[in-house]
């Protein structure tokens, strides 16, 4: 059993082998076994994944930092110390993780055997999931931030890959595909930017990227303890010396220990739960008494718990900065490349596009998995946050309006779009803000559950509409060889027709009722209604909220408690519009009227995950909910992620709220009848319009939304119009006329012509007195040859440079040669 | 130590000579088919000799190795004598530099097997010829240690390649060509002055200590008077004051050396010879002029500008660096307005180059080793770029953007691989790319000499390589075929387009996923330069 982390590389290796499998033979490979290599590979990742789980479980939060096989370090230059290494960390986050990639990915897997059923490239899509798969794991695994980086914009890679997997549809389709492909790779490099300065920053502000270092337990004082043991072989022979000094001298003691960690003491207490190793407070005692720990042992986190709020200067060479500055700035950069990642304002367009993609790759990469790694990397990093928010610095006011800004923009925009896929998106968006305004309050445990939760009913509501879409595709196609004749040399014409518009849906319930009934139960998780898994988790942000905006009285927690309310009674609004106009009253196409429900490799993962929709909430139940209490251990997801964020050992524990859950539901059920009256029974307005563009204030609103608030538009003006104008500039003015032509051509040329005429008569006349002149003369000379004749003289030139090289050659042999017949001869 | 005698550096370095040797008694008519063999065994034979010389190679030993010393001449002037030697011998960065020409040069003799230049312009030996002249002055810049030695390898390199471009390049060969030799003799006759100068001062051209003559280098860094070495007082009393940038005889040498290195580079704005020669070269010329003469520019500063000047060094850094990085951004600008495609490589050396720049005078370890590896990785994926624009123009014979479209859905292996090289050169971490810039850019930001506005601009040129390269390959590989070949067999790449991609492609992995043993070639060589710039 204590060995189970060391099974941590099969996670990235299973998948990474099922892809290059797929890759290298998948064209000689029936469709069936791609299929299963790329399924087996993922459920084989879950596998393990449940393994270690159960390790973490076991080990009681403990954390393993494993060096995979067959690779030796990476980056290291040893004259400086640079380290960087491939390492991989097992502890409760990165097994939350790597559940929710491989679990909703296994299933997402199974699903993509019948949705994508046909395709021609249909190997190379399974080795594109495998190989995200691989790069997905890759981040959540990762010990150190470049790791996680190579992981980072290895799914941005595979994201690209797969928006565009459809880059040769005809025209304009396949280019439209290709362009939201490109632009979800450029937008995401712009985040990446600021992770790649963040590390920057870090690397010379800590000589290490490393997360923790082997050993090291994070957020306990136990770390100095455990850290102690692995560096120091005098570990037992200072133990107890220093552990005396540290009893009789209780001054020392008291002064070196943070206020909060009695906080954490008493919080352990409280709840029963495995207290800190016993002897980590002896430990913290050694630490302090002699001040010979080395900070340098420790990894980015501990050092900063170390290090803050010491004044001390960061000295970058060329530059200094407050090592809480530094901090900050990390934190600034981070954020950037979160925006980028989690797709939160101003980096959010290129999602909605990313759409383009087969639907279950939207269901895995832009919802359920990649997406949140901004969120899961700023819970990596709750040290830095959580040093911030405590010494006042804004960042983590800056975090939340980014979060409930892009959480009610999203949201807003939501309502309306026809598209079902990107109704889903901008929900998705909307509700990665509401993760990200969870980090900026602090309640990080929330953040991470919400995420949980939320990958698994928009898995599930993303595949639903993939369920949706398929049906209709097929209802369109029959209807259209019906009234054909069967004409199938006409089969494929596209006309017009667009699977994904509700405009043609309508009344899919009778013909779609399993698909009807899971989406229903993840429209109702997503809405937020008790008992479906977004209660809970959309609860925790609002509950956590509430507390650190009306009683700890922060700018941040009033300001997330507000818009995230609003935020949410938006969400339960569109999402109860897309299940009328898609599954109630009467359909609205031929198409719709004659969509089958999809096959059964479809429907499976749609019950699955609509099980785990309904059960899912209940793994973090807070302390005090009526009737749950008692038959539930509270927090339990709380306690398993114990030992990786900080808010959990030194923050505050809430109770349930009645009042603020109470308001929650009561809001998302008004939304949904709100919703329920606009438009059940309707249908469309006149016109293919939207029942609120009929009335004065709404159809304003609508139009708004419907128009994206022409956010798009506005970075197409402001941003790449610019960008293009100015590159042609620089291209065609700056680089071309002036640099190329003019510059070089005219005073350049022409004054290096001149010079030549100048010197060129004393150098006809014979010797050449000026080997530099003379060479440019000899050229110039060469090119009027050339220019004049084509062919002849070329040949005879040649001769003449040979005949110079093989004399320089000798000459440059010569003395060689001689010492070669001097040895000899002696 | 005995440095006289044959090394295995002398032995690498004249193989493309005995190659060269045998296609001049070849006949060119009757042995057609064989010429290409001639020059591509020569080739890999030679590649072999500099593994060799890696496996003998101690990366743990400062010094160089494999070195051999003769004198060639002595120049008498007044009273003191010059020595002029033939010497030549490695340390990690020649000998990372000598494996990369060695590994370009098959690939690029590969990539002309099948091409139709030879239908339209013949002469296939004197082509052969030229490539094995072109391999072995490349070797010998940057295994040679004598600064006049140096300097005649360093103008032998443009003889080949003035022919390349001029005979078998494409239609503006000859202004190309000519531009090309212009452009770059300009740079090399200040270089030219400034060599004269320190042999004169000094007493020898070597740059290293050997055989109890003490090196140029050596005389600078124990130079224990008053100022510096350069702006001393020599030994016939004669001096100039010690100044700063422009006002010091040390500034004027360096700056007579760093404008032919600058012009090679390119270092913005000397780089408008570029995309002409670039654009006509035929696919190997372009292969091997972004493959490795490059690299020429940025090994001499390294070599040359950093170790005999280090004052000028530390005055000049900020600014050479600052036109590294106006260079990576501009070059990235300017490389996404183009709609040929050779054209848009072409100018992403002068971004790539940028970076090896800002490291070179970011003047730490990371700063210095990254910008040697990606000296090497930009051979890799950039060499690799032009191949695959080659094997496009061999197919379609046009390099015009527009004309192509939907080539990854006719050729997916050409597609991967394309695609795989693009996002090498594009900097995605796990490739070799990504190794360079990221050690680069970490150097610069820790730098005594540079500081966060040039780490926060160079590293914007992640954002702009990506901007470019995925326009190329949106344009290129994805969309409709628009043009598909009239004979489908054109689809399938022959076996030597095949075997030119195989090491690319392994290397690309290689040093993107274990770049240890690399750095470890680097290390102690650059930690030796890096010593004279701690504060």
């Amino acid at each position: 059993m204590e060995n189970l982390p060391l099974l941590v590389p099969l996670v990235i290796f299973a998948p990474a082998l099922g892809a290059i499998i797929n890759f290298f033979f998948g064209a000689r490979l029936e469709e069936k076994w791609s299929g299963y290599i790329g399924c087996f590979a993922s459920i084989f990742a879950f596998i393990i994944s449940l393994l270690l789980l159960t390790w973490v479980t076991g080990a009681n939060g403990a954390a393993a930092v494993v060096n995979p096989p067959f690779l030796d370090g990476w980056l290291r230059i040893e004259s400086i110390g640079l380290e960087i290494s491939w390492q991989m960390r097992v502890d409760s986050l990165s097994v939350t993780m790597m559940l929710v990639v491989t679990g909703v990915g296994s299933l997402i897997h199974l699903y993509a055997r019948g949705y994508m059923r046909g395709d021609k490239w249909y190997p190379r899509f399974f080795a594109y999931l495998n190989m995200f798969l691989a790069f997905m794991l890759t981040l959540v695994t990762a010990n150190n931030f470049l790791m996680l980086f190579v992981g980072w914009e290895g799914v941005g890679l595979c994201s690209f890959l797969l928006i565009g997997f459809w880059w040769d549809k005809k025209a304009p389709e396949g280019w439209k595909n290709s362009n939201a492909a490109r632009k979800a790779f450029i937008v995401n490099r712009v985040g990446d930017f600021g992770l790649l300065m963040a590390m920057f920053l870090a690397f010379w502000t800590f000589g290490t990227l490393d997360f923790y270092k082997a050993g090291e337990l994070p957020n306990t004082e136990a770390k100095y303890l455990v850290h102690w043991r692995e560096h120091n072989g005098l570990l037992e022979h200072h133990d107890e010396a220093d552990t005396e000094t540290a009893e009789d001298d209780h001054g020392a003691k008291a002064k070196c220990i943070p206020a909060d960690a009695h906080a954490d003491d008493d919080h352990a207490e409280d709840d029963g739960h495995a207290a800190p190793n016993p002897l980590a407070s002896d430990i913290r005692a050694l630490y302090c008494d002699n001040q010979r720990f080395d900070t340098d042992l420790l990894g980015v986190f501990g050092q900063t718990s170390e290090r803050f709020g010491t004044g001390e200067v960061v000295d970058f060479g060329g530059f200094q900065m407050d090592f809480e500055d530094v901090i900050f700035l990390i934190g600034l950069f981070m954020l950037l490349g979160v925006t980028g990642k989690s797709a939160q304002i101003p980096l959010f367009v290129w999602l909605p596009d990313a759409m383009a993609g087969p639907t279950p790759v939207s269901a895995l990469i832009h919802a359920a998995t990649m997406v949140t790694a901004g969120v899961y990397l700023m819970a990596r990093s709750n040290v830095f946050l959580w040093e911030l928010n405590h010494a006042g610095y804004v960042l983590g006011l800056i975090i939340t309006l980014v979060g409930a800004g892009t959480a009610i923009v999203a949201g807003y925009i939501a309502l309306g779009q026809w598209d079902i896929k990107r109704v889903l998106a901008y929900s998705t968006i909307s509700q990665l803000g509401f993760m990200v305004a969870a980090v900026g309050i602090g309640a990080y445990v929330a953040a991470m559950f919400h995420l949980v939760t939320h990958a698994v009913f928009k898995a599930l509501l993303f595949l639903g509409s993939g369920s949706v879409i398929h049906g209709v595709e097929h209802g369109h196609h029959h209807a259209h060889e019906h009234s054909h004749g069967g004409d199938h040399e006409d089969g494929h014409d596209e006309e017009d027709f667009d699977p994904q518009d509700m405009r043609n849906m309508g009344g899919l319930r009778k013909r779609m009722p399993i698909t009807y009934l899971t989406y229903l139960i993840g429209t109702l998780g997503l809405a937020g209604i008790f008992p479906f898994a977004g209660f809970w988790s959309k609860d925790e942000i609002l509950a956590d909220a509430w507390y650190e905006g009306l009683v700890a009285n922060t700018t941040s927690g009033f300001i997330a408690f507000g818009v995230l309310l609003i935020a949410a009674a938006f969400t339960a609004f569109y999402m109860w519009r897309q299940v009328v106009l898609v599954f109630f009253d009467k359909p609205r196409s031929e198409a719709a009227e004659q969509a089958p429900e999809s096959n059964g490799a479809m429907l499976l993962p749609l019950i699955i995950l609509a099980i785990f929709t309904c059960i899912i909430g209940f793994i973090n139940v807070p302390k005090a909910t009526p009737i749950f209490d008692g038959i539930y251990h509270p927090y339990e997801f709380k306690h398993f992620l114990e030992h990786s964020l900080i808010s959990v050992s030194r923050g505050h524990t809430l109770d349930f709220n009645l009042l603020i859950a109470g308001i929650a539901l009561a809001l998302g059920i008004a939304s949904i009848f709100a919703a329920n009256r606009v438009y059940k029974g309707k249908g469309l307005a006149s016109g293919n319009r939207d029942q609120l563009e009929t009335q004065a204030p709404a159809r304003g609103l609508f139009k708004l939304a419907n128009a994206r608030l022409y956010w798009d538009e506005a970075y197409t003006a402001f941003i790449e119009a610019p960008f293009n104008r100015l590159a042609s500039f620089l291209a065609d003015r700056i680089d071309w006329d002036f640099l190329h032509d003019y510059f070089h051509d005219r005073i350049i040329k022409r004054g290096f012509d001149s010079i030549a005429e100048i010197l060129s008569k004393p150098i006809d006349l014979g010797i050449v007195d000026g080997t530099v002149n003379g060479v440019g003369v000899f050229v110039q000379r060469a090119a009027d040859w050339m220019r004049r004749s084509q062919t002849g003289y070329v040949r005879m030139y040649a001769v003449v440079i040979f005949i110079g090289v093989v004399a320089v050659i000798l000459l440059m042999l010569t003395p060689f040669i001689q010492t070669l017949l001097l040895q000899s001869a002696t | 130590m005995d440095v006289t005698g044959l090394s295995l550096t002398t032995i690498t370095l004249f193989l493309p000579i005995a190659g060269l040797v045998v296609l001049l008694f070849m006949n060119g008519e009757i042995h057609k088919n064989s010429l290409k063999w001639v020059a591509f065994a020569t080739s890999i034979v030679t590649f072999v000799a500099s593994v060799l010389m890696w496996i003998n190679f101690d990366p743990s030993v400062a010094e160089l190795q494999m070195a051999q010393r003769n004198t060639w001449a002595e120049v008498t002037l007044g009273e003191s004598v010059i020595n002029v030697s033939y010497f030549v011998g490695v340390d990690g960065i020649s000998m990372l530099l000598v494996l990369l020409t060695t590994f370009i040069m098959p690939i690029a003799i590969l990539g002309s097997f099948g091409s139709h230049i030879f239908e339209e312009r013949g002469r296939e030996k004197l082509y052969y010829i030229f490539l094995m002249l072109l391999e072995w002055s490349m070797i010998g810049v940057f295994v040679v240690h004598d600064l006049i030695i140096f300097y005649v390898f360093w103008e032998v390199t443009l003889v080949p390649m003035y022919f390349l471009i001029g005979i078998w390049g494409s239609e503006d060969r000859i202004y190309a060509a000519v531009k090309f030799f212009l452009y770059t003799m300009a740079g090399s006759i200040l270089m030219l002055i400034a060599i004269l100068y320190v042999g004169n001062r000094s007493g020898t051209f070597s740059t290293y200590s050997a055989g109890g003559d003490i090196g140029v280098i050596e005389r600078v860094q124990t130079f224990d008077g008053a100022g510096t070495y350069w702006d001393a007082p020599g030994p016939d009393g004669e001096g100039e004051e010690s100044g700063f940038l422009l006002n010091s005889v040390e500034s004027f040498l360096f700056l007579g050396f760093l404008v032919a290195f600058a012009i090679k580079v390119p270092i913005f704005p000397f780089h408008s010879w570029l995309p002409d020669a670039h654009v006509q070269a035929p696919t190997a010329g372009s292969v091997i002029l972004a493959g490795v003469l490059l690299k020429m520019g940025t090994y001499g500063i390294v070599r040359f500008n950093l170790n005999l000047f280090p004052e000028a060094t530390v005055a000049w850094a900020p600014t050479i660096a600052f036109l590294g990085v106006v260079g990576i951004i501009y070059g990235a600008w300017v490389s996404y307005a183009q709609d040929n495609v050779k054209k848009l490589v072409a100018y992403s050396s002068v971004s790539h180059l940028g970076f090896v720049v800002v490291g070179i005078f970011a003047l730490n370890a990371q700063g210095l080793q990254g910008a040697t590896l990606q000296m090497v990785n930009h051979g890799i994926s950039t060499g690799g770029l032009f191949l695959i624009v080659g094997m496009l123009y061999e197919r379609w014979h046009t390099k015009e953007m527009a004309a192509y479209g939907g080539i990854w859905k006719v050729m997916p292996l050409f597609g991967a691989i394309s695609l795989v090289i693009s996002l090498s050169s594009m900097g995605l971490p796990g490739l070799n790319g990504f190794i360079g810039e990221f050690t680069i850019l970490l150097g610069s930001l820790g730098s005594d000499y540079l500081g966060f506005a040039f780490t926060l601009f160079a590293t914007l040129g992640v954002i702009l390589a990506a901007v470019y390269l995925l326009k190329m390959f949106q344009h290129v590989f994805m969309g409709e075929v628009k043009n598909p070949l009239a004979n489908e067999d054109g689809y399938t790449l022959t076996w030597y387009e095949k075997a030119a991609y195989i090491p690319i492609i392994i290397m690309v992995f290689w040093m993107g996923l274990q770049p240890i043993v690399f750095f470890n070639m680097l290390d102690v060589s650059v930690d030796k330069i890096v010593a004279m710039f701690v504060r």
